[in-house]
């Protein structure tokens, strides 16, 4: 600072060093904003931060094998799938211990079901043997490997044996992979089974017609906006409240409305039938399809397009279009030139919001989606509320939270983020 | 000293009381006419006899695997009885999220001394489970799209060219892959060996990809009702209930196809980890709730058979519309000539393995 190779630190009236005082002031001014602030940051790091995080975290961890059967999977760190055959009998002493301890409290189902995810059957093994290993005397009982393969031969496969080691460690990719349509295995990572690829196919429908849906509600919204924003307030606030009116009813009701609508002897076939444009026996299909899905989120979705494109425009001066025709501008150039450039803040917002809020929809295109309009948000909630799969679920949401991230930054570069205004 | 010593018990006995008064119970079950049946049944009767307890109802049933899941990881139960199919029950009981029941001791034996687990017989699918009522996942048609030869065999489903038409079938592989063999010619006590191979997993698509683009997939139980009274559908699959009131309490032009339904069970689990207490008061209500009249009186509001061998006289007329409710139950002899049983255990395994299949076939 210039101040201190003079004549020493300018000094404050009570004699302290201008600078220190000053930070001090701003430091208190912090702190005291901060306080203002810690109620509602303390309430988002606890209710929507952390349990975010915490699900995310289900993604990778894996700690349930090296709980539930720790001798095992210290025994088994020996073993190689390589070798072709199921391990000796140390590994299944082991086992037995482990089970013995698992049994009594009841977490070796929990294992079971687990281990099932990556390979079909063993969650009935762990129950089956689970029956057994209750009565069996650790002692006296040996040796092992025998009464194993008695209550299962399952217990010989070295496939079984593999799947335990590969995953017996505390953090596992496998989630991820499985959304993505691979599978870690004994022999490394591989392609699933066609017949059971699933989720790229599902992230690439649902980034699609998220896109489709957003650009639906451009092409239907904008006029609206437009009509909104140029019309004397009287008019404008009535069709405001029509824009509205659906905003506030219930999502249920609309996506049910779409079903009398769309269906094939719902009302618009019917129309179409009575006045000759459609034959009786070949009634449109315009539901349980993507057509469906993408008709009833464009209508759910439409405010969220509507609103901040109607709030920029409203702030565009009408006097700049009055001026470009004045100089000599056709309609379209005074619109294309001079009103639609002021009014991309708009777009961008409306774009924004309506493309996030579709991507992870799962509601509408449940109830009319059939099967080819469903998304993969469709996917997460079956797994997260039904097949219990929860790390699979939280892998599938952390993919989408990062489509979305990159997808944001990507709008950043190319649009820039200061262009959005949401009025 | 002794006048402050009487206020203070006169104050603990006042806080006993005001406690006994409010002791709430929360019972979860799946809504609609299903709780309402429930609540006239066993709800009112139980509070009538036990004035110091309030039920409290949810309806989360559908949801209440991974909701007792997440309760008991944040270590706090906060329902007190759940009403599951037995499929949860059994996942629930093997995740240890579910107390154990003994049904000789915690159960009401029948009227005329038999114990529990004999009047329940094979229907105790596992050490959590207390059934409640037998249900079925059935077809239902549209009369007046059948033309004169209503069908009557489940394999008209497969059948478009006698019933052309759309169908509606649940959106899940449970079921719909059964109901493929058997309609493929496959006998009954082969079809779980052989969708164990790929090859007859293959063979269950390759049939139900003969109608699949005359299916509309379903995933609510109200869809297939709706589905039919709109005329969208020629056949739906659904729970029986749910026809019943659209065939009787409705009056639409639609008609049950009983053959091969399959079976299903509803019923209690007490959550694992309640305090002693609450223990107590959830088992003196399950003990109430699934006595032999108690399951009967059920049957008065909604067509589901009771789980009791001994209810099954019992079972009389519908409280409102005063029919007789035995024709309309599954387990009744002149529907029941063949039904399907779903095998549990299996589908425990194969669950995952097969869905993944079919949501890929889904997409195809």
């Amino acid at each position: 600072m210039s101040d201190a190779s003079t004549a020493g630190p300018v000094l404050s009236a009570d004699g302290t060093p201008l600078k220190r005082s000053l930070a001090r002031a701003l430091r208190r001014e912090k702190l005291r904003a901060l306080m203002l602030i810690a109620p509602l940051l303390l309430f988002i790091l606890i209710t929507f931060i952390a349990p975010i995080a915490d699900m995310l975290f289900r993604s990778v961890e894996n700690n349930i094998v090296e709980d539930t059967i720790p001798q095992t999977a210290f025994a088994l760190r020996s073993w190689g799938a390589e070798s072709g055959e199921a391990p000796s009998e140390p590994v299944f002493a082991a086992l037995a211990a482990d089970l013995k301890v698992a049994v009594k409290a009841k977490t070796h189902t929990r294992l079971g079901s687990r281990l099932n995810y990556e390979m079909t059957g063993i969650s009935s093994l762990f129950r089956k043997t689970g029956r057994q290993v209750g009565k069996w005397d650790l002692e006296n009982d040996a040796p092992f490997k025998e009464k194993f393969l008695d209550i299962d031969k399952d217990w010989g496969d070295p496939e079984v044996w593999g799947t335990i080691k590969v995953f017996s460690s505390k953090y596992t990719a496998g989630y991820f992979l499985n959304s993505v349509d691979l599978q870690k295995t004994p022999r490394g990572i591989e392609q699933r089974d066609e017949n059971q690829r699933i989720y790229v196919k599902l992230f690439g429908r649902t980034i699609f017609m998220s896109l489709t849906i957003m650009f639906s509600c451009v092409l239907l919204g904008y006029p609206v906006a437009f009509l909104l924003a140029n019309l004397p307030s009287k008019t404008s606030n009535m069709l405001l409240i029509l824009v509205l009116l659906p905003f506030w009813t219930s999502l249920l009701v609309r996506t049910s409305a779409w079903k009398v609508l769309l269906q094939q002897q719902g009302v618009i076939n019917d129309i179409l039938v009575w006045i000759g444009l459609v034959d009786d026996g070949n009634r449109l299909i315009m539901i349980n399809n993507q057509f469906g899905t993408i008709v009833a989120m464009t209508h759910i979705l439409l405010p969220f397009m509507i609103l901040p494109l109607y709030s920029v425009m409203q702030t565009i001066p009408i006097t700049y279009v009055r001026a470009a025709k004045s100089l000599g501008a056709t309609n379209w150039t005074a619109f294309w030139r001079v009103y639609f450039p002021q009014s991309v803040p708009g777009i961008g917002a409306g774009c924004i919001l309506v493309f996030i809020l579709s991507i992870g929809y799962y509601i509408t295109p449940e109830l009319v989606g059939g099967t080819k309009g469903v998304f993969i948000s469709n996917r997460i909630a079956y797994h997260i509320s039904s097949s219990l799969n929860w790390g699979l679920g939280a892998a599938l949401g952390a993919i989408l939270l990062a489509a979305v991230l990159i997808l944001y930054w990507a709008y950043d570069k190319i649009v820039g983020i200061d262009n959005v205004k949401l009025g | 000293m002794n006048l402050n010593k009487t206020m203070i018990i006169a104050g603990a006995a006042a806080l006993f009381a005001g406690g006994a008064i409010a002791q709430d119970m929360t019972i979860v079950s799946w809504g609609g006419a299903y709780s309402a049946s429930q609540q006239n049944a066993y709800h009112d009767p139980y509070m009538a006899a036990n004035p110091g307890v309030n039920i409290i109802n949810d309806t989360s049933s559908n949801e209440a695997v991974a909701k007792l899941r997440a309760m008991n990881e944040a270590g706090n139960v906060s329902w007190d009885v759940v009403d599951v199919v037995a499929s949860d029950a059994m996942r629930l009981c093997d995740e240890g999220l579910a107390m154990e029941i003994d049904a000789d001791t915690q159960l009401a034996p029948a009227p005329d001394g038999t114990p529990a687990s004999e009047d329940f017989g094979d229907l105790l699918v596992s050490d959590c489970f207390i059934p409640q009522i037998v249900y079925s996942i059935t077809f239902g048609y549209r009369t007046d799209m059948v033309g004169d030869t209503p069908p009557t065999s489940v394999c008209a489903i497969f059948d478009t060219k006698a019933y052309p038409g759309r169908r509606s079938l649940e959106k899940r592989p449970i079921n719909n892959l059964e109901w493929a063999l058997l309609c493929d010619g496959v006998a009954k006590a082969d079809i779980y060996d052989l969708l164990e191979t790929e090859a007859g997993q293959a063979q269950a698509f390759a049939k139900l990809d003969t109608i699949k683009s005359d299916v509309i997939w379903w995933s609510a139980g109200a869809d297939t009702p709706q589905l039919l009274a709109d005329g969208e559908v020629v056949f739906g699959s659904t729970y029986n209930g749910r026809l019943f009131s659209l065939i009787v309490e409705q009056n639409q032009p639609v008609e049950m196809l009983w053959d091969a339904q399959v079976y299903d069970l509803d019923g209690w689990i007490i959550p694992a980890g309640l305090s002693e207490e609450r223990k107590k008061r959830a088992l003196d209500y399950v003990y109430f709730a699934t006595d032999t009249q108690r399951l009967a009186d059920q049957a008065k509001y909604i067509s589901y058979g009771p789980a009791r061998k001994s209810s099954a006289p019992l079972v009389g007329k519908h409280a409102e519309l005063g029919i007789d409710m035995a024709p309309h139950m599954p387990t009744d002899p002149a529907n029941a000539t063949n039904t399907f049983l779903t095998n549990y255990g299996w589908w425990a395994d194969y669950r995952d393995d097969l869905d993944s299949k079919f949501q890929a076939w889904l997409a195809q």
